[in-house]
């Protein structure tokens, strides 16, 4: 009984710590306002606004050889984590034209933490390497899309590491090394960032 | 401060959200570890269950004198190591540590009574909770307490002439002496003891027999009947560690008309007899196999299927043409692990490795060869203390140092990637005089393939099979044909290479 009543005790401080933490980093985010009414109607849930960043997220280039930056839009998020996710999230769904995806369509991402030295745990579905077409260069993509797609957004990340199915992993598709966090790494992206729209 | 065991809880509470169940399997055991420190070795039993090595929890509370709680209530586990604790949680492969996640490569499993973890426990988990003296040696299935002292030592013997010489690699450098009593020679190293893998005797008449020493950490060479004298020589060896060359000299004054031809040595021929007889094995892995199709083109042609074809044509291309010894990581349609091909050319001695691979692309259109090597940013500090380790001597708990480079054995590719470089960009030129490239002929990532390697290593993309044009060509006899004619001219002028500046350097 004491011990149950000291969990919960326990569980509120967590969240109220989390909360505390997170906010206090958030404000670092590059958030920018709801689209002007005037301009983009349609764009306006019925709810209200929706707050959005703009979020650099990473797709395949034409010639398959590269893996640009492109600026697009993700919902804000209140804590860190929680904009962790949505980046991701987003950085799962289809590419904007004409980019190709890095990441299995229907990739599900299943869980998001991050530790206290800043390393990202991002929990990937096994569609992720079922699905996954093979060759070390779209594994290289794959594995980059979603390193980048955090270290870049939120500086408060400096290293990732993917899990699939909530296990640690040796490789996604038998060449990158997935055993250890992984820093940003843009050799891949080309030198200029491009921008849909 | 209150954050961290705000932190600390939280990650506790994530895990426990988390939890979700894992059937245990049945376990098989494994070869047991050896726990050395300063009380002596005790063995420590370890199991395969689902696939992973294992120790028992209570294994290791009582070698490393830790209590383990388990919290029914909370359906967690705590390990504590005087004032530190560790907390596991069935169903998860994280562990915490002051609030800091430490990844595992398994969730901890029960089996009747007791609790099993994950062999990386100990290094990644218990080793920071006792102060950070615990060390994890996976290839030697060691695990090193304390100021323990036990330089790893690589030796290999040939025969030259009417000389024998045993070469012995030694990470990291270790003071050592090597004096003759009788028959036998001995090398004593400053160390508490060794983790040694020695050679056979290549020339009996002048080297009987390679073997540990009578003392702890030694090595003694017991002399054959045609012994004169020898000569030893130190050199700084790959970045870190040290090279003792001792030359066992025959007698060549008495009546001997000539020197007999030394006896062929058992197996393939090597390539002793040429000038150039640096290179002599090599190990060519066949991307993927088995249960790992790999790539698949749109046509259905798959990797496994052309890596082992080209792998097949390369070994009677290299043994035939250069006199290497080849060794396949699968000579079939087989799973192989990826560490089981970087430790089978660390075990066979190879001097080169090369992985061949098919590549893919969501882009149709994408074509051309790659050459990659390992890169050494994503492994951060660790690596650059490898690559870099001129005898790092760090002060560890309890007294004493210990080279820091000795903990990282698994990353042994840090100390060649010169070496591996100049493999790639001489592939790569013959490759390009052959087939068509990529834009990025040559590339560095950290692929898990390389980064165990003890020598220099590259992974060879040969085409990408999801362009309908390469997967025809892949499938060929004639640019197959191309690819191995490619990597035989290149590892024969990399051999060729080596061997000059390895001659230059030695006088």
């Amino acid at each position: 009984m004491i011990r149950r009543t000291a969990i919960g005790a326990l569980a509120v401080l967590v969240v109220v710590a989390l909360v505390w933490m997170l906010a206090a980093i958030a404000p670092r985010l590059p958030v920018r306002s709801s689209p002007a009414a005037a301009s983009q109607p349609a764009a306006a849930t019925p709810a209200g606004p929706e707050r959005k960043i703009k979020a650099t997220l990473y797709y395949v280039s034409e010639d398959g050889l590269s893996l640009p930056g492109v600026q697009r839009e993700v919902p804000f998020a209140d804590s860190i984590a929680e904009q962790a996710r949505r980046i991701i999230e987003a950085q799962l769904t289809d590419p904007p034209a004409p980019y190709g995806s890095p990441v299995p369509a229907g990739t599900p991402l299943r869980s998001l933490f991050i530790g206290q030295r800043g390393e990202a745990f991002v929990d990937l579905g096994g569609d992720v390497r079922t699905k996954h077409p093979g060759g070390a260069l779209g594994e290289l993509f794959t594995v980059y899309a979603i390193v980048n797609s955090l270290t870049v957004n939120l500086p408060a990340i400096t290293r990732v590491q993917i899990l699939i199915d909530g296990k640690e992993v040796d490789t996604l598709a038998g060449h990158v090394d997935l055993r250890h966090p992984l820093q940003k790494n843009l050799k891949w992206t080309e030198l200029q960032t491009e921008t849909d729209k | 401060m209150s954050s961290r065991r705000f932190c600390s809880a939280a990650a506790a509470l994530l895990i426990a959200l988390l939890h979700s169940a894992s059937a245990a399997q049945p376990p098989a055991s494994a070869a047991p570890y050896t726990v050395l420190s300063r009380d002596g070795r005790r063995p420590l039993a370890a199991r395969i269950m689902s696939g992973q090595e294992m120790f028992a929890l209570d294994d290791l509370a009582r070698l490393f004198n830790v209590v383990v709680r388990e919290d029914t209530a909370a359906g967690g586990l705590t390990v504590t190591a005087g004032t530190e604790t560790i907390a596991l949680s069935p169903g998860q492969s994280l562990a915490s540590l002051n609030g800091r996640l430490i990844s595992l490569p398994a969730p901890p499993l029960r089996e009747g009574r007791t609790w099993y973890v994950p062999v990386d426990f100990v290094g990644r988990a218990l080793g920071p909770a006792l102060g950070g003296h615990v060390e994890l040696r996976k290839p030697s299935r060691l695990i090193l307490v304390g100021d323990i002292r036990a330089p790893r030592i690589v030796g290999r013997m040939e025969t030259l002439g009417s000389l024998a010489r045993l070469t012995l690699d030694i990470a990291p450098a270790t003071p050592h002496t090597v004096t003759q009593e009788g028959t036998k020679l001995t090398v004593r190293f400053e160390a508490d003891m060794l983790d040694a893998a020695l050679p056979a005797t290549a020339s009996p008449d002048l080297v009987a027999n390679v073997r540990p020493g009578d003392l702890p950490a030694s090595i003694a060479i017991d002399l054959g009947p045609r012994f004169a004298s020898f000569r030893t020589t130190d050199t700084p060896g790959d970045r870190g560690g040290a090279r003792l060359v001792i030359d066992v000299m025959a007698q060549t004054t008495d009546a001997q008309p000539q020197p007999t031809t030394p006896p062929p040595p058992e197996g393939p021929p090597l390539i002793d007899l040429a000038p150039s007889g640096t290179l002599r094995a090599i190990v060519i892995d066949a991307g993927h196999g088995g249960a790992e199709d790999g790539a698949r083109g749109a046509s259905g042609a798959l990797e496994k299927q052309i890596t082992l074809s080209v792998a097949r044509r390369l070994k009677a291309a290299l043994e035939g043409r250069l006199g290497l010894r080849v060794i396949l990581t699968r000579d079939a349609d087989a799973t192989v692990g990826l560490d089981e091909r970087a430790a089978l050319a660390n075990n066979n001695k190879a001097d080169l490795f090369v992985s061949l691979h098919v590549n893919a692309s969501p882009r149709a259109g994408t074509a051309g060869a790659e050459v990659f090597y390992l890169s050494l940013d994503e492994y951060g500090d660790a690596a650059e203390r490898v690559a870099h380790a001129d005898s790092d001597l760090l002060p560890v708990f309890g007294g004493g140092t210990r080279d820091i480079e000795l903990i990282l054995w698994d990353m042994a590719q840090a100390r060649y990637i010169k070496e591996s470089a100049a493999l790639a960009q001489s592939i790569e030129a013959s490759l390009r005089q052959r087939v068509p490239m990529s834009a990025r002929a040559i590339q560095q990532a950290p692929f898990r393939v390389l980064v165990g390697a003890n020598m220099p290593a590259v992974l060879v993309e040969m085409g990408f099979i999801t362009n309908p044009a390469q997967e025809k060509q892949l499938q060929s006899d004639e640019f197959q044909n191309l690819v191995v004619q490619a990597l035989v001219e290149s590892i024969s002028r990399f051999r060729d290479a080596r061997s000059s500046t390895r001659l230059t350097g030695a006088r």
